[in-house]
């Protein structure tokens, strides 16, 4: 446990669902170590392409109490990858010194064992270069010292205008996205798999306000310095009209 | 600055350039590395004020559209013999372009300049296309304002003295309740999403009304799905339920509304209706005398306004000494709200009364009852000293949801009002202006009043925009009619303060009010998406006349792309990108304001021009100076500018005024702002502080700016506005009931047609009032049941991105989202192809059900829909043969009706688009239909000088040379 494990942290509880994540990954990625990210047809019919990082929406119960949900996913950088012990050539492995899962496109042979192992469809093949491609945390941005301090992390981290998206080692228990976890209920997807996804999610939360009924009326309702009162006139009917006892 | 772009060896190049976004009109800073000469990222400047370093998807992907195979790279012209909409075009050169513009202009000018029509569309630059119109002397200018969102603007500014967006906005740093209706999300994009999250992190409750739960609504804590077209009857029965109890803020509403102003009642009266007056002040202008009369409850009788010590009623009758029966203006208010209780409201919006309550109570007691108290000391314009600058936190946001309906403006009325009962205007956590806001009540800016404001060789005698304050204030001849193109500023349309594009094409078409010469279209998509009525639109683009010239003669497009429009042109005018140009985002236009101060910015570019591209700001510099327009040429007739960055720095409003399109590092040595000599390193010192100047007021004039007396004179020192008077809020309207009075024929001065009388005296009502959307009004309710909208989505910026290799793939094509009850009621399953018809046209489209929708709306996402070959996409891209366009149902005119033919289908007040009134039917298209969007249109072919080879793949890897 003591081994930095970097991580993405996603509050769903702001997430807008607006992509700047989705692009800007494929912008910063596919210039660089990683890339490039291709796109077939991009002109064409039914556009596709390579993207470590996707957004989808998600409609959760009926009509009127319907909720939309935004989920951006990206791999998890799991603490234990299925992805990696059945790559026969060794090209996907985990970094023993951040806990980044990555591929080594130079011994990767395109045979996809790892994309089906993975439970949360985040390895995308580039069927151009024939290589298995994903998130690689930005791993060529957030060691690089040429960056000022504060711009050496994920791009889509930089880019998300909610701040929806925290990075940091789920391990340091001071780090912002361990208080995040810890604070606000974070979760791992599907922690049935026993993949131990180090990248959690925050839930929705709702803020209501509740109103006291004493709390509308008020001695200085403005009302009354009209002459008028927010209450009933003396000439309505009132129960000391009508009991006699 | 070293910004690593990772791949990096010693032998690269590399540059890293700030400048301003435009993927959107949201205009974040960005950051630019470009790696031997090809774009290597985009993102956002972590020091510019607003987007503080984040940016959208659609910034992100700005690499796709500088590289897109779209983009015109040459001038064209229509090949002699082929038609219109045939897309066949020639190269020539920007010479022979210039001399051709030039001679037909020149000839317009000298006979008649109302012939030539300037309409641009989504562009940042309506200070110099505004200026280049009014120096030609036509009248015939609009920006694309007309058919977005101008009920915002005038609504919100002809009550409260600013508006959303550009010119105001929620204080969600503050706020504790934030109510949003109705907002597409291209409008102040990110700032909003940064303040959205901030806001619910520290707590706070986000109430959305929307009858589609998308983007910013999903994470909402409360979603309240509301017909379209009612929020008026919701918001009216809000202000019922905060008046009945008494949860309105009395204090702010004496001293900073007209709510305590005596009106006049007396029905004989020709100044029934009108507040009266006790005086007639000295100097007149355009601001609210300070001469009306409050009734005063210590003394009871009637007092000057703001008097010592006096404290007015705000309900109850009175007579005046001469017997003039008056009612404070909030007497009246109450009055009409009387009846649209919350119950009433149920049965139009779809929101339960107890819930509208609800509402109603949370606004109301979260104003009252969580006060923020900021030790600010300021003055008002009475000379009162506060120590404090109260605020009641309760914050609203609303934009072309509530707009695009034919009642949105008093829709928008209504809400401004509501917002001014809970006192939170310019107050911290309500709404906050941002400059040059607040202006009076109308601002000052006029059109000329009639004809004679149009005369050969001269510059327009006026504004072609203005705010009218009264009838004479109108744009029309001695009959009444139009002066204008597009009939704005006449009695159709009075406050139409955006112009109505929409009505242009058609107007220019039929040779009513008048046929025109030339019409030049910037960046706007006239023949597509921007159209009401597109397939007809299309046909009038290249219907002719029995002497076989087209109706409208020449029709010149400067775009940076090919759209459906260009396909139309006569000459097409090659734009550059966002990357590759100067350009301002000035104060004399649509700034980027922050609530603490004024900001301006600018782009510079980061890339040199593609091909022959020319951006349009030098096309107007260099037409305005071959037709000698009085500003662009000394006094010899030589031309005065060199370029657009010239005429930036060295451009004053008026010889020696110091005003001119930027408002930083003015003066010799850029030690002055707002006002000073023009300063010749200008550009350089925007370049070195991150493209943008931005001044802080002091603490004490950023609040409560419409009263605040150090503001207002702070403001008419720097020449923001003419007026250092207070801007008492408009609760009762009396430019409103100036236009009834006119219409009921008891004022002296202009009067309307008399086919116009009635529809003036109805919808100029000083209060609002909740009507039926007028198609609905005129539509057959229970042939067409459901009301059908657009959404924007946050990775597209209207019809823009298509042509973006990695934003279509986000939205290839669209759906009609349909809520299953709906849907099934039909026999239409998910996915299932159907026809979406109204009582103008049918498209077929395919379904998709949606539990986020209010079952009587459909709606699909705008503009994604593509005629085949447009933005050069293949035949078979999705655009085209599964994407659609709703535009097609919808009406630029509305059915002919009793206040006559030809009337846009537009809101009456001010001419806004009603996009969203129209009502259609759904039903299942035949199995035996082809699997495609209905109508199909023929393929243009791509014009010369864009990309001819479309790739079956690409993968892009910036600085290998081969993008360049
Ligand atoms: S950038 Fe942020 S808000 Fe936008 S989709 Fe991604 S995580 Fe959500
Ligand atoms: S998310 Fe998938 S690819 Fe990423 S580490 Fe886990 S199993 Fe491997
Ligand atoms: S919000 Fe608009 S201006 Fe800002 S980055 Fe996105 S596209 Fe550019």
């Amino acid at each position: 446990m003591e081994m930095t494990q970097l991580a993405l942290v996603i509050d769903l509880n702001v997430c807008v669902g607006c992509h700047a994540c989705v692009t800007s990954c494929k912008e910063w990625n596919t210039s660089g170590q990683a890339g490039s990210m291709s796109d077939d047809r991009p002109y064409g019919a039914d556009p596709t392409g390579t993207f470590f990082n996707r957004v989808q929406t998600y409609e959760i119960g009926a009509f009127p109490n319907t909720e939309t949900l935004h989920f951006p996913k990206s791999c998890l950088h799991c603490e234990d990858p299925p992805c990696v012990p059945v790559c026969p050539t060794g090209a996907s492995y985990k970094r023993k010194e951040d806990g980044i899962v990555l591929v080594d496109y130079d011994k990767c042979i395109g045979c996809k064992y790892c994309s089906w192992a993975c439970p949360y469809g985040a390895r995308e093949i580039d069927e151009h270069q024939k290589v298995m491609k994903k998130c690689t945390l930005c791993v060529d941005r957030i060691y690089d010292q040429n960056l000022p301090e504060a711009e050496r992390k994920p791009a889509c981290v930089l880019a998300c205008p909610t701040s929806a998206r925290l990075f940091g080692d789920v391990h340091d228990p001071e780090s912002v996205v361990s208080a995040a976890i810890r604070e606000n209920g974070g979760y791992q997807l599907m922690p049935e798999w026993a993949t131990k996804p180090a990248s959690h999610y925050l839930p929705r939360r709702k803020t209501r306000i509740k109103i006291h009924a004493d709390e509308l009326s008020r001695a200085d309702n403005p009302l009354k310095k009209e002459r008028q009162l927010p209450q009933p006139g003396k000439s309505e009917p009132s129960l000391d009209d009508v009991t006699s006892w | 600055m070293q910004t690593s772009a990772s791949t990096a060896t010693t032998q690269d190049r590399i540059e890293v350039k700030n400048t301003t976004c435009y993927m959107c009109a949201c205009r974040c800073g960005i950051r630019v590395t470009v790696k031997n000469g090809e774009v290597r990222y985009i993102e956002g400047n972590p020091e510019h004020p607003l987007n503080q370093g984040v940016i959208c998807a659609k910034g992100s992907s700005g690499i796709m559209k500088q590289y897109s195979p779209a983009r015109l790279t040459r001038p064209l012209r229509r090949k002699p013999g082929s038609e219109r909409g045939a897309g066949e075009f020639e190269p020539i050169s920007w010479e022979e372009a210039f001399t051709l513009i030039t001679e037909r202009l020149a000839r317009i000018r000298a006979t008649d300049p109302k012939k030539f029509a300037l309409f641009t569309g989504r562009d940042q630059m309506q200070a110099l296309t505004g200026l280049f119109a009014k120096q030609f002397g036509t009248p015939n200018y609009a920006a694309h304002g007309g058919f977005c969102s101008v009920n915002m603007a005038a609504g919100m500014i002809y009550t409260i003295g600013g508006s959303f967006w550009e010119f105001g906005g929620p204080d969600l740093e503050r706020a504790k309740l934030f109510v949003m209706i109705g907002t597409a999300e291209d409008h102040h994009s990110n700032p909003m999403k940064i303040a959205l999250s901030k806001f619910k992190r520290n707590g706070g409750r986000f109430v959305s009304i929307n009858p589609v739960r998308t983007g910013y609504s999903a994470i909402a804590d409360e979603w309240l799905p509301i017909r379209p077209g009612t929020d008026g009857a919701l918001l009216l029965a809000l202000i019922h339920e905060i008046i009945r109890l008494g949860l309105y803020d009395r204090d702010f509403l004496v001293q900073y509304s007209n709510s305590a102003e005596l009106v006049n009642l007396d029905e004989n009266s020709s100044e029934y209706g009108m507040f009266v007056r006790t005086e007639v002040p000295e100097e007149e202008g355009c601001f609210d005398p300070q001469n009306k009369l409050w009734w005063d409850r210590n003394t009871n009788k009637p007092v000057v306004t703001h008097a010592a010590g006096a404290d007015p009623f705000l309900l109850g009758e009175f007579n005046l000494k001469d017997g003039t029966p008056v009612k404070p203006s909030f007497q009246l208010l109450q009055e009409r709200v009387k009846d649209y209780t919350p119950e009433w409201a149920e049965g139009i919006t779809g929101i339960s009364a107890a819930t509208i309550r609800r509402l109603a109570h949370e606004m109301g007691i979260t104003a009252r009852d969580q006060k923020i108290e900021l030790p600010i000391a300021w003055t008002d314009a009475w000379g009162k000293e506060h120590e404090t600058v109260t605020g009641n936190p309760v914050a609203f946001h609303a934009m072309r949801g509530m707009a695009a309906h034919s009642n949105g403006f008093h829709t928008i009325r209504a809400m401004s009002i509501l917002m001014s009962l809970l006192g939170t205007i310019d107050r911290p956590g309500g709404f906050r202006h941002k400059a040059p806001f607040p202006r009076p009540i109308p601002p000052c800016a006029k059109t000329p009043k009639g004809p004679e404001g149009v005369q050969a060789n001269t510059p327009l005698g006026g504004m072609a925009l203005g705010w009218p304050a009264d009838p004479d204030d109108l744009f029309v001849d001695e009959k009444g009619e139009p002066v204008r193109l597009d009939k704005a500023f006449s009695w159709e349309y009075p406050l139409a303060v955006h112009g109505l594009m929409h009505n242009a094409i058609t107007n220019a078409w039929r040779g009513d009010p008048y046929p025109i010469d030339t019409m030049l279209i910037f960046m706007a998509n006239m023949a597509w998406n921007s159209a009401m009525n597109t397939v007809q639109v299309r046909d009038m683009l290249k219907d002719k006349r029995e002497d076989g010239e087209y109706k409208i003669p020449f029709l010149i497009v400067c775009d940076a792309f090919q759209s459906e429009m260009t396909a139309f042109a006569d000459l097409v005018l090659p734009d550059t990108t966002y990357l590759e140009r100067h350009d301002v985002m000035s104060m004399l236009d649509r700034p980027i304001s922050e609530f603490d101060g004024p900001v301006d910015s600018v782009r510079i570019p980061v890339l040199p021009p593609t091909g022959e591209c020319k951006p349009f700001q030098e096309v107007l510099i260099e037409l305005g100076s071959r037709l000698k327009l009085p500003v662009f040429v000394n006094q010899d007739g030589s031309r005065k500018y060199r370029d657009y960055p010239d005429f930036i720095i060295n451009y004053e409003t008026e010889p020696g005024s110091g005003i001119g399109f930027l408002a930083g590092w003015r003066g010799k040595g850029g030690e002055k702002f707002m006002r000073g000599e023009p300063n010749p390193r200008q550009w350089e010192m925007y370049a070195k502080n991150n493209c943008v100047y931005h001044y802080h007021l002091p603490r004490s004039y950023q609040y409560m700016r419409n009263w605040n007396q150090g503001y207002l004179e702070w403001a008419q020192r720097h020449r923001l506005t003419r007026y250092a008077e207070p801007i008492n809020i408009h609760i009762y309207s009396e430019v409103l009931q100036k236009f009834r009075l006119a219409a009921q024929g008891k004022s002296d001065g202009r009067q309307p047609p008399d086919r116009l009388r009635q529809r003036v005296d109805t919808y100029f009502d000083p209060l609002p009032f909740y009507h039926e959307p007028l198609e609905a009004q005129l539509s057959d309710n229970a042939r067409y049941p459901l009301n059908a909208v657009t959404q924007r989505p946050m990775a597209m910026y209207h019809s823009w991105d298509s042509q973006n290799a990695w934003l279509r793939q986000i939205h290839a094509h669209n759906y009609l989202f349909v809520n299953p009850q709906t849907a099934q009621a039909q026999g239409i399953a998910d996915n299932d192809w159907i026809w979406v018809e109204s009582m103008h046209g049918k498209v077929r489209c395919m379904c998709r059900h949606s539990e986020a929708v209010e079952p009587g709306t459909v709606w699909t996402w705008n503009a994604i829909g593509k005629s085949k070959g447009a933005w050069n996409l293949a035949p078979e891209a999705n655009e085209s043969e599964k994407g659609f366009l709703l535009n097609h149902l919808i009406s630029e005119e509305l059915p002919a009706n009793r206040d006559g033919a030809h009337l846009s289908n537009s809101d009456p007040v001010t001419g806004q688009a009603a996009w969203y009134d129209v009502k259609v039917r759904i039903y299942k298209a035949d199995a035996g239909e082809p699997e495609q969007t209905s109508p199909q249109f023929t393929a243009v072919p791509s014009a010369p000088g864009t990309r001819k080879v479309r790739p079956a793949w690409q993968a892009y890897f910036a600085g290998k040379g081969k993008w360049k």
